[in-house]
């Protein structure tokens, strides 16, 4: 480590000064900093975005150095524990979970040379960027699939938050799960968690018991894919990361994270000294959103019809939010042919007209 | 027979009973390091970055050092409350609950005012906080007063009926309005000056809850020395008996350190959610109200050990983040660190009450 830097840092803050000396100046590797709300091994979320670090890593080489903490609390604790990153000597942060946004505000507040990156959130500033995904790309593809493959026509959903992301991943899938079968029926259970194996495990076997056939997950573990495999004849999706180890079935197909693409862009810009705050928000057009292997267990004209509107998604000539769309109060939405915008998209507090269950408060 | 065996001291060593925090430490060090060295670290290196380094380091120290008060602040502050209790018998474990309810009173009534700017909104909430965790706390102790309900369950309980208020209220009745949709509240630290808990001295880390902490341990130390109350609670812990026949209510006793428990958690969750925390959001509560439990047994139940033992704590969370950050070391191994502080305090202390023998007992 650069003793220079670090006392410069330490001397600043003790000052109640900001910043670190320019992360250009040093000469050596880039540092590049992760904090993650998971562990590493959740098999979800948080692993997705370890294995983007250590690609990373190996597109870089000696070029890079990644430090990570994890299992960061999305509380008081987040802004220590970016801050002691930021003292660290990273030269560019990314936070990965939404609940860190004000943390990383304030850090980035204190530390204007070092550049920040904050997942799924909206706050930026010079020197803090936002980035997601379009997961909801993938949940239309997955509703298809469930629409077609429930016999039950109930299908279940283990919802994390209600938060925006969450919401329209439910009404994406519930959108084209309806398309290809009028009778399907969404129940969902919130299970205020990203990732806890033992929730996610209760909420599987409850939606089972009621009759659900087909799962699909918003939090991380493979709990519910034990849980379906322990039940048979229950179909479920991976989530944020592959799962294969539960192929063919219970897991037909999964949402892929792949966020080293965009990991790897950002370093370099820090490397060409050309980074600049942006706001990303990519789907499965320029690989942010993979589509994990629709197994055998799917019929080949099921199969081939997803990966049809997978393919049209990319290509841009679909969007999953196209009119008409109806809200669940049945007022109107999205007039026929209409597409909804990315502001609304990006604060969807509301279901679609057919689904049933109600968004707590 | 065995041939080794405990036998019941007729009194704890007082000797043993004063030692046994500082022998539980070193036997943390050691089991800990066997456990750092499994998993491919230096365990001296390991060793140094939690109890060394997040005072002495001259990258991090400088931000550590006032950092070990804002994560003690909480700690000490429910401890004692909750050792007044202990102190008497009385098992409040739900502090999390009244931590959470104190928040999310306190916070209401700052988010009720929004954007006023009087002055006297920060008091007013700081009441608000407290009276929300001795609320919350008052349950427990009527049901035990009037019905005989165990205390333990129904306070345990009502944790988590209080952690699914938070996560109701944060994404519904304070949820911020401007917040697009996401669930939590305004950020009172950052966006509401009148209700917010800054740092009173820049670059110290003292904010008004570490000052409630050290207040609450002077007021918990004359109460139990100087005090009818304090003698009250020593009495019905030490001696219930002779307790009842002194006179001393035990309904009394029940609702005053059930409640003044609960309103120094509800305050403590007042502080932190006005300050470090900035907002009620779903994952607010960070388990203080559970580590304090520890925090009070580590200081003997004693205002003072517990202001020790509530900084010894901050340490080995503050020095623990900084061995996942700068070692990689998993967060699960420092949670089993910080575990087996407890354990070996637990295992030191029936050395304090229970005697070591050899060789089989003497037949009487």
């Amino acid at each position: 480590m650069n003793i220079t830097r670090s006392l410069l840092a330490g001397a600043a803050l003790a000052l109640g000064l900001a910043g670190t000396a320019a992360a250009e100046s040093h000469g050596g590797p880039v540092k590049a900093g992760f904090i993650y709300v998971g562990p590493v091994g959740d098999g979800g979320w948080t692993y997705e975005h370890d294995q983007a670090r250590l690609k990373l890593e190996e597109h870089f080489g000696d070029a890079v150095e990644t430090i990570y903490q994890e299992s960061v609390p999305e509380g008081a604790d987040a802004e220590r524990a970016i801050t002691q990153m930021a003292l660290s000597g990273a030269d560019i942060i990314f936070t990965t979970s939404f609940g860190f946004m004000d943390a990383t505000v304030a850090v980035a507040e204190k530390f204007p040379d070092i550049k920040f990156e904050h997942a799924t959130g909206y706050k930026m500033a010079d020197n803090l960027a936002v980035y997601s995904a379009r997961f909801y790309e993938g949940r239309a593809v997955q509703g298809l699939i469930a629409g077609h493959m429930t016999e039950s026509n109930i299908v279940g959903y283990i919802a994390s938050f209600p938060v925006p992301e969450v919401i329209r991943g439910i009404n994406s899938a519930y959108l084209h799960a309806k398309e290809v079968n009028p009778d399907v029926q969404f129940k969902i259970i919130w299970a205020y968690t990203w990732f806890d194996p033992a929730k996610e495990a209760d909420a599987a076997k409850a939606l089972i018991e009621q009759g659900a056939d087909v799962i699909l997950q918003h939090t991380d573990s493979t709990a519910p894919q034990a849980a379906a495999q322990a039940a048979g004849n229950v179909i479920t999706f991976g989530q944020a990361s592959d799962m294969y180890e539960y192929a063919p079935t219970p897991r037909v197909s999964s949402i892929i994270d792949n966020w080293a693409p965009y990991y790897i862009e950002r370093v370099q810009a820090v490397m060409d000294g050309t980074w600049e705050s942006s706001n990303t928000w990519d789907g499965i057009g320029p690989g942010m959103v993979g589509i994990g292997e629709i197994t055998d267990a799917v019929p080949a004209d099921v199969k081939a019809e997803a990966e049809a509107l997978r393919d049209a998604i990319a290509a841009g000539d679909y969007h999953p939010f196209t009119g008409p769309i109806n809200k669940q109060d049945g007022s109107a939405w999205l007039a026929e042919g209409e597409i909804a915008d990315d502001a609304t998209l990006a604060a969807m507090d509301f279901f679609v007209e057919g689904i049933t269950a109600e968004i707590p408060n | 027979m065995s041939l080794i065996r405990l036998e019941k001291r007729p009194a704890p060593s007082a000797l043993l009973s004063a030692a046994t925090p500082v022998l539980a430490v070193i036997a943390t060090m050691i089991a800990g390091g066997v456990m750092f060295w499994a998993l491919g670290a230096n365990p001296f290196e390991a060793i140094r970055t939690i109890f060394w380094d997040p005072l002495f380091d001259p990258t991090f120290g400088a931000y550590s050092r006032p950092q070990l008060l804002v994560k003690a602040g909480p700690l000490i502050l429910i401890a004692t409350g909750l050792a007044l209790g202990f102190r008497a018998g009385i098992w409040n474990i739900g502090a999390e609950g009244q931590y959470i309810m104190g928040a999310i009173v306190g916070a209401g009534v700052g988010l009720a005012l929004y954007p006023t700017e009087t002055r006297w909104l920060f008091p007013l909430m700081v009441a608000a906080g407290a009276i929300g965790g001795w609320a919350w706390a008052m349950i427990p102790a009527f049901l035990k007063t009037r019905f005989g309900t165990n205390e333990i369950l129904v306070s345990l309980m009502l944790v988590y009926v209080a952690e699914n208020i938070l996560a109701s209220v944060s994404s519904g009745l304070l949820r911020n309005p401007e917040g697009h949709g996401f669930p939590g509240s305004r950020n009172l630290a950052r966006d509401f000056p009148a209700a917010s808990n800054p740092e009173l001295i820049a670059g110290t880390g003292m904010h008004w809850g570490v000052v409630a902490a050290f207040a609450a341990v002077i007021f918990a130390y004359v109460l139990m020395t100087r005090h009818r109350m304090g003698f009250a609670i020593r009495l019905a812990g030490e001696a219930p008996r002779a307790a009842r026949f002194a006179g001393v209510n035990p309904a009394r006793l029940v609702l005053f350190s059930l409640g003044t428990a609960g309103a120094f958690a509800g305050a403590a969750g007042f502080f932190e959610v006005s300050g470090p925390a900035g907002q009620i959001s779903i994952d607010f509560n960070s388990g203080y109200g559970f580590t304090a439990i520890i925090v009070a047994f580590l200081g003997r139940l004693h205002p003072v050990g517990i202001l020790l033992a509530g900084l010894l704590m901050a340490l080995t969370y503050i020095g623990g983040e900084l061995a996942q950050l700068m070692l990689t070391m998993p967060a699960a191994a420092i949670q089993l660190f910080q575990g087996m502080l407890l354990f070996f305090l637990l295992a030191m202390d029936v050395f304090a009450n229970y005697r070591l023998r050899f060789g089989t007992p003497e037949v009487a």
